[in-house]
């Protein structure tokens, strides 16, 4: 037997970069958020235009070019709170994401692979796709006002990564070298942040739901909640996320599938990562069916997704720390 | 089918063919597929917190140590064999009932639908989710035209006094395709593993297998399996490499694993060779070789007191999982004479002495290779005509004759009886899997279509749009457009309105342009 000398590929000014870039994005998200908080709690009250997830907007009704529109049901309202200092935070959010590029970019060319390869790294690539998902859907569905309640899960992901997760750039184990890597992973971690994207929207969406009880029954409702735009309107986006994600997903695990046929030898294997990869994937298969079976739409439905959410973050962090497998990096 | 958001009706007081269709409609609505979803979910997760036999024996055997009272009880429930478990597949069958019994008359409808001209403009088309109305100077015929072009893509029937048009006709083809592929997916598993098997062996650099059920350590075949009819593939491994990270906070963290193999596909096929890899299977005749694993085999000659050599061959140790290959092994001469020897052995690829002094192995590769070894005289017990593990001495009716010093590579370790045994160097060893699934093309392709059909029902809106045009005895013209989609929420309905406010605006110009030029 020979034994190859590794050459220790990891470049050191890249790797330190990398890591400094880890602080840089914490922090400008951090502000972020706080600009999100501000326009949450002092912004004021406005009408979104064309949200693409409400029929004709405020138009329904006499229009001035003679057309005169008529819908059955009626639309949600589609308010959210605005503030100056919200759209300097979508300003942050995109420098926060270039940051997070550039550590994921740096921290790859440092171990000249692909980054994403342990814990750590996954954290930082959820985070940044989570991100990104926000920003498109903040552009696509004006959902800005989703920021504070991504932002912090980000943020606190991003906590944990540094505080325990922390790991050396370098080179992965023989399993991990592949480029089915780029592909499978890839498609999860997308997925994953648009589900968190959906989680955060769902949260939103039943504090939203209790807000607008309370209305109804003529109770007063404080600063934060008394702001939060329409249930409808939130489960609209919470629903929109989980049909980019839910594809996503499911051509994830069977790239996954496909991958694990070419390292291990079978397809699956029901090891604890594919069977949770596969419970996840029914619940929220479930939550899709929930929307369309009458008497499970709205609230139920909603838990139904967080359930799904719950299950992916135990697929992540519960799975990979508590049961030995195959798919274990921790 | 039964329409989505049907309420499963209540039980009637019937004969038996009532209660036999009242069941069958019961299990085919959505409620009781969002029950199974959810029963399929829950099912699947005993069987990631209890090790389960097909991914490890020994995790299970060691659970029935662990836990000697619970442990029966737990087999008794089948949860140590969830996913083949009878209540597993009891909730999987009755789902994928369910799911023909609903998908299959809504392709029926479907299909009806897609051959069937869009349906008559209804009269009332305020009543419809999205409707509006204008009116403009222009005559019916040219709001048919711009309609028509505004409405590309739609299948249109005119029905004199207006256009019926409907497109998304791909959403419930996908969604149909979607559920049947499941289906695929799963009667290619069955397939596979009715028609499949897998084998695990552990091959020394140097030596040959051949694919017969006797070159195997375990061998898993499906049910209809005939083990003498198997791909007659041989391999032969000329080497193997392995590297690791040499220095640093990951040193000793795996890079690569490589092994140089021979193969041939049949016995008169010619000789071919292939790298074999991690993530890069063998494949010969609808067979896969995985390497799945390595270990070190220490070479030892034995000879007894007459000089004579009986024993000179390489012994497979198996990896403790230190990360360091510190790896056990049993190695058994049973020809020779008056008493058979054993030994248990201890081989560290980079020995060492730790901080108290004991031998240990500070690195994977084998930088300082040593072996420790125990022996034993006596009878080795291979003639009880029990079938032996290679990997265990069984010391019953043998006798401890005392440790070795640690040998390295050339050393000599004589024992009482004059025998002498020689620690010679080691070899290489990989273990190999072969898995041979017919279904898994099968599966792969209605995996592809699933995903398919997924993209078609969560991306297409099915929609009709009607738009009414009718002359007023002012000369103006009264256009009505509506529009009806059959996915949930009034948001998928900006489309409609889209659709008029084009159609208002571009009639407007035109109208204004006749206005210009009668002036
Ligand atoms: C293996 C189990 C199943 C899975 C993973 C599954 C998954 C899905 C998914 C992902 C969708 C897309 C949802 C959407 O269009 O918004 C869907 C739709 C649908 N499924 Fe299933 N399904 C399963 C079983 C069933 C069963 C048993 C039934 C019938 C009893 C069923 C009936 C339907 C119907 C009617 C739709 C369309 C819903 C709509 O109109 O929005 N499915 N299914």
């Amino acid at each position: 037997m020979h034994i190859l000398a590794a050459d220790g590929a990891v470049d050191p000014a890249l790797s330190n970069l990398s890591d400094n870039l880890v602080l840089g994005m914490i922090v400008v998200y951090a502000v972020a958020l706080f600009l999100f908080v501000f326009e949450a709690a002092y912004g004021r009250r406005e009408s979104l235009k064309d949200t693409r997830l409400v029929a004709v907007g405020a138009e329904a009704g006499e229009r001035a070019d003679g057309l005169q529109v008529n819908l059955r049901e009626q639309e949600p309202e589609a308010k959210a709170s605005r503030h100056l200092l919200g759209r300097i935070g979508m300003a942050v959010t995109v420098l926060g994401l270039l940051v997070n590029l550039a550590q994921i970019v740096t921290r790859g060319l440092a171990a000249d692979r692909w980054p994403w390869g342990n814990m750590f790294e996954f954290v930082v690539a959820i985070c940044m796709c989570g991100v990104a998902a926000f920003l498109f859907a903040a552009l696509r569905y004006r959902a800005h006002y989703l920021g504070a309640f991504v932002l912090v899960p980000v943020l606190l992901l991003l906590g944990v990564a540094v505080r325990w997760l922390y790991s050396e750039s370098g080179p992965v184990v023989p399993a991990l070298d592949s480029y089915w890597i780029a592909i499978h992973v890839s498609a999860l971690i997308l997925a994953t942040g648009a589900f968190m994207v959906s989680g955060s929207a769902t949260l939103t969406y039943l504090m939203a739901e209790r807000t607008e009880a309370k209305k109804a029954l003529g109770e007063q409702v404080n600063a934060i909640a008394a702001k939060l735009p329409s249930a409808a309107l939130l489960d609209r986006l919470a629903h929109r996320m989980i049909v980019l994600a839910f594809p996503l997903w499911t051509f994830g695990v069977i790239a996954g599938a496909i991958w694990a046929d070419e390292a291990w030898g079978r397809y699956w294997g029901w090891d604890p990562k594919e069977v949770w990869s596969f419970i996840t994937w029914v619940v929220y298969a479930a939550y899709l069916h929930a929307r369309a079976t009458a008497g499970w739409q709205g609230k139920k439905a909603a838990w139904i997704s967080l359930v799904g959410f719950a299950c992916l973050l135990f697929n992540f962090f519960g799975v990979n720390y508590l049961f030995s497998g195959l798919h274990s990096y921790a | 089918m039964t329409e989505p958001t049907a309420t499963p009706p209540s039980a009637p007081a019937l004969s038996p063919l009532g209660w036999a269709r009242w069941a069958w409609r019961v299990l085919t609505s959505m409620r009781t597929a969002l029950v199974l979803l959810f029963l399929l979910a829950l099912g699947a997760v005993p069987g990631s917190l209890l090790p389960q036999r097909r991914v490890s024996v020994e995790e299970v055997q060691n659970y029935y140590l662990d836990h000697p009272d619970l442990a029966p009880l737990l087999d008794k429930l089948s949860l140590f064999d969830v996913y083949s478990s009878p209540w597993y597949s009891a909730i999987y069958l009755l789902l994928f009932v369910s799911l023909a019994g609903c998908v299959l008359p809504r392709a029926a409808a479907h299909y009806r639908l897609v051959r069937a001209r869009p349906p008559k403009t209804p009269r009332r088309l305020d009543r419809m989710p999205y409707s509006a109305t204008f009116d403009v100077d222009a005559s019916p015929e040219e709001v048919f035209g711009e309609a028509r072009t505004l409405l590309r893509g739609h299948r249109i029937a005119d029905y004199g006094d207006s256009l019926s048009a409907e497109t998304g006709y791909l959403r419930e083809t996908g969604n149909v395709v979607f559920h049947l592929s499941l289906v695929g997916l799963l009667v290619s598993l069955a397939y596979g593993s009715f028609f499949g098997y897998r084998g695990n062996m552990l091959l020394v650099e140097g030596d040959a297998f051949a694919n017969t059920l006797t070159s195997y350590d375990a061998f898993y075949p499906g049910t209809a399996v005939d083990p003498a009819g198997i791909q007659p593939f041989w391999l032969r491994l000329d080497g193997f490499e392995a590297s690791f990270v040499e220095e640093g906070g990951k040193a000793g963290q795996a890079e690569s694993y490589l092994a140089e193999v021979t193969y041939r596909e049949s016995p008169d096929s010619p000789e071919q060779t292939h790298e074999l890899r991690v993530n890069h299977p063998l494949r010969v005749d609808g067979a896969q070789v995985y390497l799945l694993g390595h270990g070190y085999a220490p070479t030892f000659r034995v000879t007894d007191p007459e000089g004579r050599v009986v024993f000179d061959q390489a012994v497979p140790f198996l990896d403790r999982g230190d990360g360091n290959f510190t790896s056990d092994g049993v190695v058994k001469v049973p020809d020779i004479a008056p008493e058979q020897l054993g030994f248990t052995g201890v081989f560290l690829p980079s020995a060492t002495s730790d901080d108290s002094g004991d031998l240990v192995s500070d690195f994977p590769a084998a930088r300082n290779p040593v072996v420790v070894l125990k022996g034993f005289v006596g009878d080795l017990g291979l003639d009880s005509g029990n079938p032996q593990s290679v990997y265990q001495l069984y010391t019953k009716r043998m006798e401890e004759i005392g440790d070795s010093p640690p040998l390295a590579v050339g050393d000599r370790w004589e024992l009482p009886n004059g025998a002498v045994v020689e620690f010679t160097g080691y070899r290489d060893y990989v273990s190999l899997q072969v898995t041979s699934d017919p279904g898994r093309p099968y599966a792969l392709a209605s995996a592809a279509t699933a995903v398919l059909g997924l993209l078609c029902t969560l991306f297409v809106q099915p929609r009709r749009a009607w738009v009414r045009a009718v002359r007023r005895e002012d000369g103006r013209t009264v256009v009505e457009v509506a529009g009806l989609v059959k996915t949930e929420g009034t948001a998928p309905l900006r489309r409609f309105h889209e659709l008029s406010t084009q159609l208002n605006g571009r009639l407007r110009r035109s109208d204004r342009r006749a206005g210009t030029e009668k002036e």
